[in-house]
């Protein structure tokens, strides 16, 4: 083989290699883009919100938070002023969980309404506040705190 | 008063290193040696100058002086003072001082060991790096400066992010990662360096380029793994890889840089690859800018994403430089560099590099896009995705799988070309292995097709990476009559890269297996307690004793104490806890890992009662996941050894030839 043909040939192979690459990425990412959505955002999708996966995100409603702590299971309702869902997830909250706080949950919508959730996230700011009333440790787990004075 | 010195001598440091990088092209073209060496001094006196605006910070955060606007912003009264001096990479500002101090180093310590070279690589290189600090330094007096003066000055402050005092890994993860992210500039600026000295041509400067890359790859690959250690044990979902930007950003130029150490081996040995090796060294720079881009920007949030501001700009605009000075330097520079070796044969040990360097590249672009699709989503179309784990699991467990079969393959490969009969000798030992822990693995309940390969292919290539050793030991054993152990250590140190090299594979071989086994077969319990109750998973029983709180000086703390036990009987206690910082309502999990010679018991504390009544705990299953802790200590003893100078009466010449030597002996 000449050097001019092997140059080519070795450029064929980049570009089909290039293609099929370009088309392994294109479909990863077509399959498992994960939207993030809005309650509102979801409902209005329709037929195609159902079985995606998808990262919801709004506030909790407050009073919605049943939590059977023998079964891990958990069930609330995620809000965003206008629309709202059920969310239902396997496992313990975060330890602030709690009424009409931010949260994330990653999962899936089903067909029965209710959103199945693999991953539960508290929405925190990048800010740091600091506890407000009642919030301290010291405060609010005053049965089990014990000062070392360490 | 420590406040002013340290702005003062950022603004020294600024103002010298743009005179040093102006007079040491001057110096260059009117040939004047002593004006270079005025040039080589504004680098060592940039360096002195960010030691000691780095010492005045660090010794403002460790005397709380919240004059500085730093120490307000990050410190507290509260916080011991190790966690407090370290706080000076928790943030923006610091780490950019951090950044600065690390840089002025890895420059003067490159012109320091080659002062004395001839020629217009070294003057080029420094310049290079000179216009880097340069870069620093404008961040520092602009947008990441932390010596603004606070007034009043406050009597307290609100102390480091949480996540960041909760650990002692957290004084290791960030150095390691500056070492190593840092660290690569130094191959760019010896790039720069060759093409502006017209020197680009000569391997010379490869040489001499080589050992600054694999130390910068060492503390890089020891960052990552630090930092995959610190996930598991702070974070508390038992996992150590979560596909997150900013793990992402570490991870990406590790693979380009890798990929170098590989193809540089062609150049040296074939002639071939000129032009690639330029483009990856550039581009490996290029990569951890826009890493430090995406984690210090705040474009993406998380633990790393400090604050929103002007920064952004700075990195893009520094990006934009770098991107069009390398374009037109590697296009001018590319009719220098075309190959002057071909290549013989696809069964060869050049042909292997070549799949390897493809694998990391198609790998690199992988982890690249999916890392920034969701960026350009957000901008294009106005969505906000997510690029999940699935993605880039289902693109990167083939390649990885691919790269531990070629590791496997590489080393036992000469180069040029091979025959079948020869080959076959040295991948008998390899396959046996390789199917001995497939089989294991299946044995195990290993199910996924990629998971049995991948425990395959890393015995196949533990086997051919020890198999180098064994024959070249027996074969110095043979030849000159040494005791094995010696025979061995002088093999090494006779080619100390090639070898260092197979130590660093073996590494990665256990990380892969600590990986692939903590993929497959870990378990996990997730249960509400009354103390008393037990808990078994894995054929393990945890009781809970008790749930208790505690106050102490930073923080408060909640724990749950339970019983490790074997029968009835009490063998160990392992007590997660969750603390709470005073900035935050959110606590910090604190889980404990109890290592065992097969795996960790993993413990999480995931809620309690109020009253203490019941505790819910997370208990995980985690077989040989400290494999893969030692095995990145592996991974950096074989960067140490390939980066030690050789032995004295080995020369920088006959250092090549005992690759010859040692391969032909270990054919023999």
């Amino acid at each position: 083989m000449n050097k001019k043909n092997r140059k080519w040939g070795a450029l064929a192979a980049v570009g089909v290699l290039a293609i099929a690459f370009a088309w392994l990425i294109y479909g990863g990412l077509d399959n498992n883009v994960v939207y993030f959505l809005t309650p509102k955002e979801l409902a209005a999708k329709g037929e195609k919100g159902f079985d995606v996966p998808v990262r919801l995100g709004g506030q909790v409603k407050p009073g919605s938070v049943k939590w059977d702590d023998k079964a891990l299971d958990l069930q609330f309702r995620v809000t965003d002023g206008t629309g709202e869902i059920a969310v239902r997830s396997k496992g313990a909250p975060p330890q602030m969980f709690k009424d009409g706080m931010g949260v994330v949950v990653e999962g899936r919508y089903g067909r029965d309404g209710v959103f199945q959730s693999t991953s539960l996230m508290v929405k925190h700011s990048n800010e740091y506040k600091a506890p407000g009333k009642g919030e301290k440790p010291q405060e609010m787990y005053k049965t089990l705190m014990k000062g070392t004075g360490a | 008063m420590i406040r002013l010195l340290a702005s003062n001598a950022i603004l020294v440091g600024l103002v010298i290193s743009v005179l040093g990088a102006i007079l040491l092209p001057v110096a260059v073209n009117r040939g004047r040696r002593d004006w270079m060496m005025l040039g080589y001094a504004a680098v060592y006196t940039n360096f002195v100058l960010v030691t000691v605006a780095t010492l005045a910070l660090v010794w403002g955060l460790a005397s709380h002086d919240f004059s500085i606007s730093y120490v307000a912003q990050v410190g507290s009264r509260a916080t011991p003072t190790f966690y407090g001096i370290i706080s000076l990479w928790g943030a923006l500002e610091g780490s950019i001082v951090f950044w600065a101090w690390v840089l002025g180093m890895y420059a003067a310590a490159v012109v320091w060991f080659n002062r004395k070279r001839e020629g217009n690589l070294v003057p080029y290189a420094a310049t290079t790096l000179l216009l880097v600090v340069l870069f620093f330094h404008i961040l520092l007096v602009g947008p990441a400066n932390p010596f603004h003066l606070v007034s009043p000055v406050p009597f307290d402050g609100p102390g480091p992010n949480p996540l960041l005092q909760n650990h002692i890994l957290m004084a290791v993860h960030p150095p390691l990662l500056y070492l190593g992210y840092v660290g690569l500039t130094v191959p760019f600026a010896f790039a720069m360096g060759a093409m502006l000295s017209g020197e680009v041509a000569s391997d010379d400067w490869i040489r001499l380029t080589r050992r600054w890359t694999i130390v910068a790859w060492g503390f890089l690959t020891a960052a990552i793994i630090a930092g995959m250690w610190w996930s598991y044990e702070v974070l508390g979902w038992g996992g150590y890889w979560a596909w997150d930007p900013v793990e992402n950003a570490s991870f990406i130029p590790w693979l380009t840089a890798t990929a170098y150490l590989h193809s540089v081996m062609v150049q040296e040995r074939r002639g071939m690859l000129k032009l690639w090796n330029l483009n990856l060294m550039v581009g490996t720079f290029v990569l951890t800018i826009l890493g430090t881009f995406l984690t210090r920007s705040g474009i993406i949030s998380s633990v790393h994403a400090f604050t929103q501001g002007t920064i952004g700009y700075y990195f893009l605009g520094f990006i934009a430089v770098v991107l069009l000075a390398t374009l037109i330097m590697v296009a001018g520079n590319s009719d220098k560099l075309g190959s002057t070796g071909t290549l013989d044969s696809a069964l060869s040990r050049d042909a292997l590099f070549l799949m390897n360097n493809l694998f990391l590249t198609v790998f690199m672009f992988t982890v690249l896009i999916g890392t920034l699709f969701p960026l350009v989503a957000e901008l294009v179309r106005g969505v906000k995705v997510s690029v999940g784990e699935p993605f880039f699991n289902r693109m990167s467990i083939p390649l990885m799988v691919g790269l531990l079969f070629l590791m496997g393959v590489g080393p036992a490969l000469p180069w040029k070309r091979s025959t079948w009969p020869e080959l076959r000798a040295k991948l008998i030992p390899g396959v046996i292995l390789g199917l001995l822990l497939g089989a294991f693995g299946i044995w195990a309940g290993a199910r996924n097709p990629y998971s049995i390969l991948a425990f395959t292919f890393a015995g196949f290539a533990a086997a051919v990476n020890i198999g180098e050793f064994v024959s070249g030991a027996n074969a110095r054993v043979r030849a000159h009559g040494e005791l094995w152990p010696v025979a061995l250590s002088r093999l090494i140190s006779g080619n100390r890269r090639r070898y260092g090299g197979y130590l660093s594979h073996l590494g990665i071989v256990l990380v892969a297996v600590g990986v692939s086994a903590s993929a497959t077969f870990r378990t996990e319990r997730e249960a509400t307690l009354q103390p008393g109750e037990t808990i078994t998973l894995a054929g393990k029983t945890l009781r809970l004793k008790g749930v208790w709180g505690r106050e102490e000086k930073q923080r408060s703390v909640i724990g749950a104490t339970m019983e490790l036990l074997e029968g009835t009987k009490v063998v160990g206690v392992v007590e997660p806890r969750m603390n709470y910082y005073p900035t935050s309502a959110q606590p910090v999990p604190t889980p404990e890992v109890r290592t065992t010679w097969s795996g960790d018991i993993y413990l999480n504390l995931m809620a309690f009662k109020q009253d203490g009544s019941t505790a819910t705990v997370k208990v995980i299953w985690e077989p040989l996941i400290p494999w893969i802790w030692f095995g990145g200590l592996v991974i950096c003893l074989g960067a140490i050894v390939g980066v030690l100078p050789a032995r004295k009466r080995v020369s920088a010449e006959a250092d090549a030839d005992g690759a010859t030597v040692a391969a032909a002996g270990s054919a023999s």
